[in-house]
């Protein structure tokens, strides 16, 4: 069997916030055009990752890294234009944040900032990152009202629309259905059913359902290590290779 | 079912006499301001008029209008705050969108949140010092404004950051996930919906640079200048002018047989001039708060 190329090489990550090391060196590949699962309790170190992979960990003061992130071969620290990396990579946060802009200025803000300026451009990828994110039908006939009036649900697709409008290659969900009813959640599964196909995909979620839905390979990470990352049907079977695997998938610890 | 218990009972009498005082206090806010206004329009009334404000004062300043006064104050409140709002509110945006948290930077914070607590006479000495005598200005409206831009500028840079941080840190977040600079981030999102809290705090140091009497008495304002009526362009920059603060202060201390009405008109005016402005920000904020977007 071939092995896909690899998108993203995690080699050997440490990182602190101050004196408190909240990942203690792990390694893991994601390859292109899979969904990778992450699951674990709060605290265990999974949304630090994600800041870590687009470098929006640098925000946060008194943090301290160790290791490499590489984003299709380059390591991420020594990235010269961020901003590049950064739209390579969309990113979903646990909460919806519609910016308080217009829904259409909500998506077209990006590429607006990467110096798109034409209107029809801008107009077809509007419509088409609202398409993908299966929130077109609701708002084509109000682009100009607020993002922030609409609803959870509805905010969180813009989201992940939002995510899109830079075209990246590599999608990262942070438990993105935590504010959201259960039947947008799987509207928003469907969707990334289909965005599979185009790019790679992290999902972290504390759903563990949602992990063996969607995901093709699923790390476990438990304080700030890998307990277990493997095919999700071995993961999500009646033998993975860690018993604390089986107990946390089964809702017995965790 | 609901039977009222001992401790029901006491909660809701301590809940009324909360709501009581609390009322108590706020009416007591607003009866001395009440009282201070009526008697002071009331004590004026007789030297109020259109021609009071526009009118130069005669007959050593026994007689005639305030406007050499009010003209003097209107420079030295806009040249102050020229200076002091573009850089007190980029320094906010600075220390609260860029700067990280290390020595240097709280430094600068213990520094503003110091100034802002200096007292306005310890500013006039530092401007006749610095700008008067240091930098050669001279005693000028210049040197005056400076003066006041130095006192008001720790409180604009204040307000400007409580503004700034009002909104939300996700947006910021959101926004830098798409790959936007912090620049954009700033134009896009915090400055359209922080716009009205820091128009607000600028405008509020409107009616203090226009009420201080101290940090221009040594800087700039001068006792009396002939000035024709309504003449916009009387002062040079380089010049000294009469400022309403200082007027009344001279007219009600320093000059013996004027009569009562003119320095309760002249307060009237200062106070009325700042109630103006207050009033102006007020419905600025309303008005930008009607569209502000989550």
């Amino acid at each position: 069997m071939v092995t896909p190329p690899k998108t993203i090489e995690v080699q050997n990550l440490r990182l602190a916030y101050g004196p408190k090391e909240v990942i203690h060196g792990i390694s893991f590949d994601v390859r292109r055009h899979e969904i990778l699962g992450v699951i674990g309790p709060a605290q265990s170190g999974k949304t630090s990752l994600l800041r870590c992979i687009n470098r929006t960990i640098e925000f946060t003061p008194g943090v301290h890294l160790q290791g490499a992130v590489r984003v299709d071969g380059e390591d991420v620290q020594k990235v010269r234009d961020v901003f590049a990396l950064r739209r390579k990579i969309g990113m979903v946060a646990p909460l919806p944040v519609g910016l308080p802009l217009t829904i259409y200025d909500n998506v077209a803000f990006a590429p607006r900032c990467s110096g798109m300026r034409s209107r029809s451009e801008l107009d077809g990828l509007v419509e088409q990152c609202l398409r993908q994110a299966a929130l077109w039908d609701e708002v084509k006939d109000r682009l100009k009202t607020l993002g922030t009036k609409l609803s959870g649900g509805q905010q969180q697709r813009l989201t992940i629309a939002r995510a899109l409008s830079h075209q990246p290659e590599i999608l990262c969900l942070d438990e993105f259905s935590i504010a959201i009813d259960p039947v947008t959640t799987m509207r928003i599964e469907e969707v990334l059913k289909e965005l599979r196909k185009e790019m790679t995909i992290i999902l972290v979620t504390n759903l563990v359902q949602q992990a063996r839905r969607l995901a093709d390979r699923t790390m476990f990470l438990w304080n700030g290590e890998i307990v277990e990352l493997d095919r999700s049907d071995v993961v999500f079977s009646e033998q993975p290779r860690d018993r604390r695997t089986y107990e946390y998938v089964n809702g017995i610890f965790g | 079912m609901f039977r009222e218990t001992a401790l029901g009972r006491r909660k809701r009498r301590v809940e009324v006499v909360a709501r009581w005082v609390l009322l108590g206090m706020s009416l007591a806010l607003i009866v001395p301001l009440l009282l201070i206004v009526v008697y002071l329009v009331v004590k004026a009334l007789p030297a109020l008029s259109l021609g009071f404000l526009l009118d130069p004062p005669v007959r050593g300043m026994r007689a005639g209008g305030i406007w050499p006064a009010l003209l003097g104050t209107i420079y030295l409140v806009v040249i102050s705050l020229a200076v002091a709002a573009p850089i007190g509110i980029l320094a906010a945006v600075y220390l609260n969108e860029y700067a990280r948290d290390n020595w240097f930077n709280r430094l600068i914070n213990l520094a503003v949140i110091n100034l802002a607590g200096v007292p306005s006479i310890v500013h006039a000495l530092f401007g006749l010092g610095a700008f008067v005598l240091a930098a050669h200005i001279g005693k000028s409206i210049l040197a005056a404004s400076l003066t006041l831009a130095v006192m008001t500028l720790p409180v604009i840079i204040a307000s400007t950051r409580e503004a700034l941080a009002s909104v939300p840190r996700p947006f910021r977040e959101a926004c830098w996930n798409v790959g936007a600079t912090r620049w954009q981030t700033i134009r896009a999102v915090v400055l359209p919906n922080s716009i009205s809290g820091i128009l607000t705090g600028v405008i509020l140091q409107v009616s203090r640079a226009a009420g201080e009497t101290a940090p221009i008495m040594f800087t700039g304002a001068l006792f009396f200048k002939a000035v024709e009526k309504g003449d916009i362009f009387a002062y040079g920059l380089f010049e000294q002018c009469m400022a309403l603060s200082m007027h009344l202060y001279v007219i009600a201390t320093q000059v013996p047989d004027v009569p009562e009405a003119i320095p309760y008109a002249t307060a009237v005016v200062l106070l009325g001039a700042v109630l103006l402005v207050n009033a102006t920000a007020i419905v600025a904020r309303i008005f930008m708060r009607s569209r502000k977007k989550w």
